[in-house]
């Protein structure tokens, strides 16, 4: 599975008084940190950086790149911002990740400069409306975002849908819905969708020494109905260690009994 | 229409290792797709066949091979030397049989001479296999390494019981190892994990998953050594991406098939023809599988495999 390490986003107070005082250190170490432990992306969440987004986004993707070899998810509201860092992205590694459009037509940017950059794209099935209600929903709402996609020119096989993860402890039945969705979103192509969540969504506002458990099983749920990507804290090893386990169980990993080690 | 060969392409590539020095080094793996498949893939080098010696008469050996080596195999620099020049070997294995408790028993430093002399006499790279004794076979490789420092030999073979020991060695005085474990994938998954974890890297490594002689088990083999390479080419799973042996020539010479005599058995045909097709058939069933490096015995059942690899590139 491919994991997008979430640790540097503009929500923890430490990244963001490095990113204020344009200290690279404390990012560098938390992206090198996310990346030995087996992320695949380095999600980069600026916000919505109004004032200087551009220039920050550029120092950010730059200061990353320099320590770490891999690509990077860029995460802003911003599109001058965005449309900065996939400049600035070294794409020696791979091709940059674009979070997020969605079938809101403000959005649409985004996909324009997926196309304009031959950068992958999550896209988050919900519209300007309200959130959507159930798996034929955001089925609906991917359908209309692929299409839109293929008049960009942006190909199905740089989307990564994402049926938007709600926390379980207020809207119970939306975990089962996005599991759902997960499986149905694989059927709307062939070859299948790709699929992203942002996983600890699930787990927003229930008690701290809850999460890692819900995370956990969620994530083990998520990937038997055959989820490709999460945005998650790689730093949590036993969130890893579900994942490896999973992945001996679907057959993807060859069992030997060191293979959380590897 | 024309017909468009459907092609696999995969993540992975078998690692490539080199052994020996000089202009006869030998160079094994390095494919990125399954055997003999060069239309999906790159195949940039052809399996090695290397002959068998020991370090003791062959006694336990049967008729129809021991013959053929009855003038040198008196002595194992003789018998390298008959392989190196007038059989044309690539390679040679030299098994230490005499240090095993229940034959001869020899001293580690025996064994160390045993393998000096032999480097000396020959150009052509050498593989250094114990009795397969956990215990003794620690302390002989141990030596043997040493002696053959410089060399850039394959030693072995390093099991779960003494792969310390071994690893060491091999490690310190720079050559290849064979890790071996017994027909169970996930075993052999499981020790070059722990082998790699001491510091070897896994590009100077050798899978063995054990070998066995058609109608002896050749299927459970066959089948571990395809998941293996599946294993590395489809998931990249780097632990399982080194070369792989088929150490064929001890398994199939040691059947009844091979050594039952035409009086009892007329029904089977020739005793010699026997023997060699079993070998030759043994050894490309695992070459089919995936192995890169061979362990073999009789000169005609080699030229026909060696034969068979060259039609097949």
């Amino acid at each position: 599975m491919i994991i997008i390490g979430e640790k540097i986003s503009v929500i923890a107070k430490k990244v963001r008084e490095a990113m204020n005082s344009r200290d690279p250190l404390p990012i560098q170490e938390l992206a090198m940190a996310q990346w030995k432990a087996g992320a695949h992306f380095i999600d980069v969440n600026t916000g919505p950086a109004e004032e200087k987004g551009e220039e920050l986004m550029t120092w950010m993707v730059q200061s990353i790149q320099e320590k770490v070899h891999a690509p990077l998810c860029l995460d802003t509201t911003n599109p001058q911002a965005l449309e900065a860092g996939l400049k600035a992205h070294n794409n020696q590694w791979g091709s940059p990740l674009i979070n997020s459009t969605s079938n809101d037509p403000e959005r649409f940017i985004m996909l324009e400069l997926a196309a304009k950059y031959n950068a992958q794209i999550i896209a988050l099935t919900v519209g300007k409306g309200g959130l959507p209600a159930d798996a034929e929903e955001r089925c609906a709402l991917a359908a209309e975002i692929m299409a839109r996609a293929a008049e960009f020119g942006v190909p199905l096989e740089n989307i990564f849908l994402d049926p938007l993860i709600l926390q379980v402890c207020t809207t119970q039945d939306q975990a089962l819905h996005s599991l759902k969705a997960i499986k149905m979103f694989q059927e709307l192509n062939d070859p299948p969708m790709k699929t992203v969540v942002g996983l600890s969504n699930i787990s927003n506002g229930v008690p701290k020494n809850m999460r890692g458990l819900i995370d956990r099983v969620y994530l083990t749920l998520l990937m038997y109905e055959g989820l490709t990507a999460a945005i998650m804290n790689p730093l949590d090893k036993e969130l890893m260690d579900a994942m490896k386990t999973t992945d001996v169980f679907m057959g993807k990993t060859l069992y030997a009994h060191s293979y959380l080690e590897m | 229409m024309s017909y468009v060969v459907p092609k696999e392409s995969y993540n992975g590539k078998v690692l490539s290792l080199d052994f020996g020095k000089g202009d006869k080094a030998a160079v094994i793996g390095g494919e990125n797709t399954l055997p003999f498949l060069s239309f999906e893939g790159d195949i940039p080098n052809r399996p090695v066949v290397a002959y068998e010696i020991q370090d003791c008469p062959p006694d336990d050996w049967p008729e129809t091979v021991r013959n053929m080596y009855k003038d040198v195999s008196g002595d194992p620099v003789t018998w390298a030397k008959h392989c190196r020049n007038n059989l044309n070997a690539k390679a040679v294995a030299l098994r230490l049989v005499s240090t095993h408790p229940d034959r001869d028993n020899r001293s580690a430093e025996d064994a160390a001479k045993t393998i000096k002399d032999v480097l000396a006499a020959i150009d052509i790279p050498l593989i250094i296999l114990g009795s397969n004794h956990i215990e003794k076979d620690a302390a002989v490789l141990v030596a043997a390494a040493e002696a053959a420092s410089g060399y850039n030999c394959i030693i072995g073979k390093a099991q779960e019981g003494n792969y310390k020991t071994i690893v060491a060695a091999a490690l310190a005085h720079n050559h290849k190892l064979i890790a071996m474990s017994e027909l169970d994938i996930n075993l052999a998954k499981q020790l070059n994990i722990l082998i790699t974890q001491m510091g070897f890297d896994k590009e100077r490594l050798i899978t063995d998953p054990m070998c066995s002689a058609l109608g002896y088990g050749l299927e459970y083999t066959y089948s571990v050594m395809e998941r293996i390479r599946l294993a590395g080419l489809l998931q990249n799973d780097a632990t399982m991406q080194p070369p792989i042996l088929g150490d064929v020539g001890m398994y199939v010479w040691k059947i009844k098939e091979v050594s039952a005599p035409e009086s009892d058995v007329p029904e089977w045909g020739s005793i010699e023809e026997r023997g060699i097709a079993w070998e030759a058939v043994t050894a490309t069933s695992m070459l089919v599988a995936g192995t890169n490096l061979l362990i073999m015995r009789h000169p005609k059942s080699i030229e026909i495999v060696e034969k068979t690899i060259a039609e097949l590139f």
